[in-house]
């Protein structure tokens, strides 16, 4: 029973992992850009969804979609703003421009005047509520990340398979050239993937204000999320789940069996580990460039 | 208007170009020593942590700028330097042996660490080096009996041969030494066989690889030289401050660091230490500046972070090159002086390389 109630706990706590990783796998797939501020996409997030409740008195899942809506916005903008005029220059270049971003949302949240140095608790319908199974106890916001990471994901398969622009996005993130060459709008496309990855990652961050609370360094987490997305192979969105999940669950475990330290290192050994074993990950695709 | 005769193929590899860089080198030397007698005791300090934080800035500036591995836990090597120096010289160790073992028990850590950089590339190596980076933070935190753990630890001054160093002067020209000592060092480096290497690595891995440069050798020596300058920053970084605590080495200091490059510009022996002056005149400048601000906007907790987050983005997206860019540009057209054209830097635009491919 004990061992079932740590895998429950892993799980949800995975599926956040999980949520993050699907941002930067989704960004990593169309442009090759690896977004350092996914994490404080998210931490955005939560702050547009704790306004929403607070100050507009909106109910939960109306603040969620304001959160998630608003959040797409800025990504798209970024995307736009930061990140086009600089298309083309060494990837470490684009790396750190997204660093900078981080800071710049840290760093700005953290100057609202009253609100952002604080730990607020975004009020939630489901809010410590339990549900027993048999013997199970589980609290609610984890089931609630749990069934929303399955819709989300639901959602993304039914949009990259059978929609037009999901059709395309594939095939950008496959050939950026070769596509453009196809008359797709590779640019066009890019920002908006922007738009859906921060989306992704405000929902996550609205999923996970619940379970911790909403505050300015809620955005580390998503450096949890890298070893995440590395295990799954950085270019599968199946494998940033998997890779968010394996993470939640050996952290879950080592919290509880191992001594204290090692819960918060637990991700980090295990994609050491990853990387010297299977350096492409679970899922990752190996491709080799001929001369 | 400046024009070099080359007559000699020497010419190229001299360390100073022609006489003009002897004269302004000497000159900056000269400013650099008198300095205790020009500038305050608190200005002082400030110019010896511009000199740690820029061996610091040279030895990511030798990994990530010259053979292009990204390392996002370089705070964790200035960790090592710092801790390995202040229990070694707490146990009684002279200053120069414990700084000898400071610097190498970093190099060997930056082996260890360098060892995945032989498999992994790209963003697989920056995500190594921060789960390096986490862990030894955690190790730090919890190995309370050698580190003092979140408590922290107490450095006693320096000591050379009998003498405490413990007054701001005499640590600044200790400091000042060890940085030219360092400068020189990656200076001759880079323009020996080895540093050649390095940067023929950067530009195309295949490319040096084909040309008979063992891969693995280099990027490892890159790591370990890389390392051991961050633990020399780091053991000094200990008798500056006098007190080490796990919050001065995560990794939000890494990225600080990686940041600062950047700043100063990647790529360039100056930008590590324009890099550095800009970390630690930023504080300085923005104090300066908060009676003239609002007081909303200048009593803010995160003016510092923001105002360096969009130098940062402000440098990537308008000058690659950083300070050290501008500072470029200011000289050439100096010495070039009616025939600048303004089109000379114009970046080139170019298609995205895929990194997926290797």
């Amino acid at each position: 029973m004990q061992l079932l109630q740590l895998l429950v706990s892993g799980t949800s706590q995975g599926c956040i992992y999980g949520l993050i990783a699907l941002g930067f796998v989704l960004i990593y797939k169309a442009t090759e850009t690896v977004n350092f501020a996914q994490g404080e996409l998210m931490m955005l997030g939560a702050f547009a969804g704790l306004a929403a409740i607070v100050y507009l008195g909106l109910p939960y899942w109306l603040a969620l979609a304001a959160a998630v809506t608003t959040v797409a916005l800025f990504g798209l903008a970024t995307e736009r703003l930061v990140l086009r005029p600089i298309l083309g220059q060494p990837a470490f270049s684009i790396v750190m421009v997204t660093i900078g971003v981080g800071y710049v949302a840290r760093g700005a949240v953290t100057m609202i005047p009253a609100v952002g140095t604080d730990t607020h608790a975004l009020p939630t319908p489901f809010r410590d509520e339990i549900v027993r199974i048999g013997q199970l106890v589980l609290g609610a916001e984890h089931l609630v990340v749990i069934a929303v990471t399955l819709l989300l994901c639901g959602l993304l398969y039914a949009l990259f398979r059978f929609t037009r622009i999901g059709i395309a996005m594939q095939a950008a993130s496959q050939n950026q050239l070769a596509a453009c060459y196809m008359g797709i709008p590779v640019r066009r496309l890019n920002g908006m993937i922007w738009g859906l990855s921060a989306g992704v990652a405000a929902l996550a961050g609205m999923l996970l204000a619940p379970i911790t609370f909403v505050h300015v360094n809620m955005g580390f987490i998503g450096l949890k999320a890298f070893p995440a997305a590395v295990i799954g192979g950085f270019g599968s969105l199946p494998g940033a789940l998997a890779g968010g999940l394996v993470i939640g669950i050996v952290e879950s475990f080592s919290g509880f069996y191992l001594p204290e330290g090692f819960k918060d290192t637990a991700a980090y050994v295990a994609v050491l580990l990853m990387l010297a074993v299977k350096p492409n990950g679970l899922f990752g695709e190996t491709l080799r460039k001929k001369v | 208007m400046r024009f070099v005769f080359k007559t000699d193929y020497d010419q190229d590899m001299r360390l100073f170009k022609h006489g003009g860089q002897r004269f302004w080198y000497a000159m900056l030397g000269l400013a650099l020593m008198a300095a205790p007698w020009l500038v305050s005791e608190y200005q002082l300090a400030q110019l010896s942590l511009i000199a740690i934080y820029g061996i610091a800035g040279l030895g990511l500036m030798v990994l990530s700028g010259y053979t292009g591995l990204i390392s996002l836990g370089h705070a964790a090597f200035l960790g090592t330097g710092a801790y390995t120096e202040a229990v070694l010289t707490m146990q009684g160790w002279p200053f120069p042996l414990a700084l000898a073992c400071a610097v190498l028990l970093s190099a060997v850590t930056g082996v260890v660490v360098g060892l995945p950089a032989l498999r992994v590339r790209g963003i697989y190596l920056a995500i190594a080096t921060l789960a390096f980076g986490f862990i030894l933070e955690e190790v730090i935190v919890r190995w309370e009996a050698v580190t003092g753990g979140n408590s922290g630890l107490a450095v006693p001054a320096a000591a050379l041969f009998g003498a405490a160093l413990s007054s701001t002067t005499s640590f600044y020209c200790l400091c000042i030494l060890f940085a030219a000592a360092a400068t020189l060092v990656v200076l001759n480096l880079l323009r020996s066989p080895t540093g050649r290497a390095f940067v023929a690595i950067r530009d195309s891995e295949v490319s040096a690889q084909s040309m008979g440069i063992h891969l693995a050798r280099y990027k490892t020596t890159a790591f370990a030289i890389s390392a051991g300058l961050a633990g020399l920053a780091g053991a000094l970084y200990a008798h500056q401050l006098r007190f080490l605590s796990p919050d001065q080495f995560t990794v939000v200091q890494s990225v600080e660091l990686l940041m600062m490059v950047f700043i100063g510009g990647i790529g360039s022996i100056h930008g590590a230490f324009f890099g550095a002056a800009v970390v630690i005149a930023l504080p300085q400048a923005i104090g300066a500046l908060t009676p003239k601000l609002p007081d909303a906007l200048g009593s803010a907790v995160g003016l510092q972070p923001t105002v360096f987050g969009l130098i940062l983005i402000g440098f990537i997206l308008f000058e690659p090159m950083g300070l050290y860019g501008w500072w470029f540009k200011v000289r050439t057209y100096l010495e070039l002086f009616p025939f600048y054209r303004r089109g000379m830097f114009r970046r080139q635009r170019s298609f995205q390389k895929s990194e997926r491919l290797r």
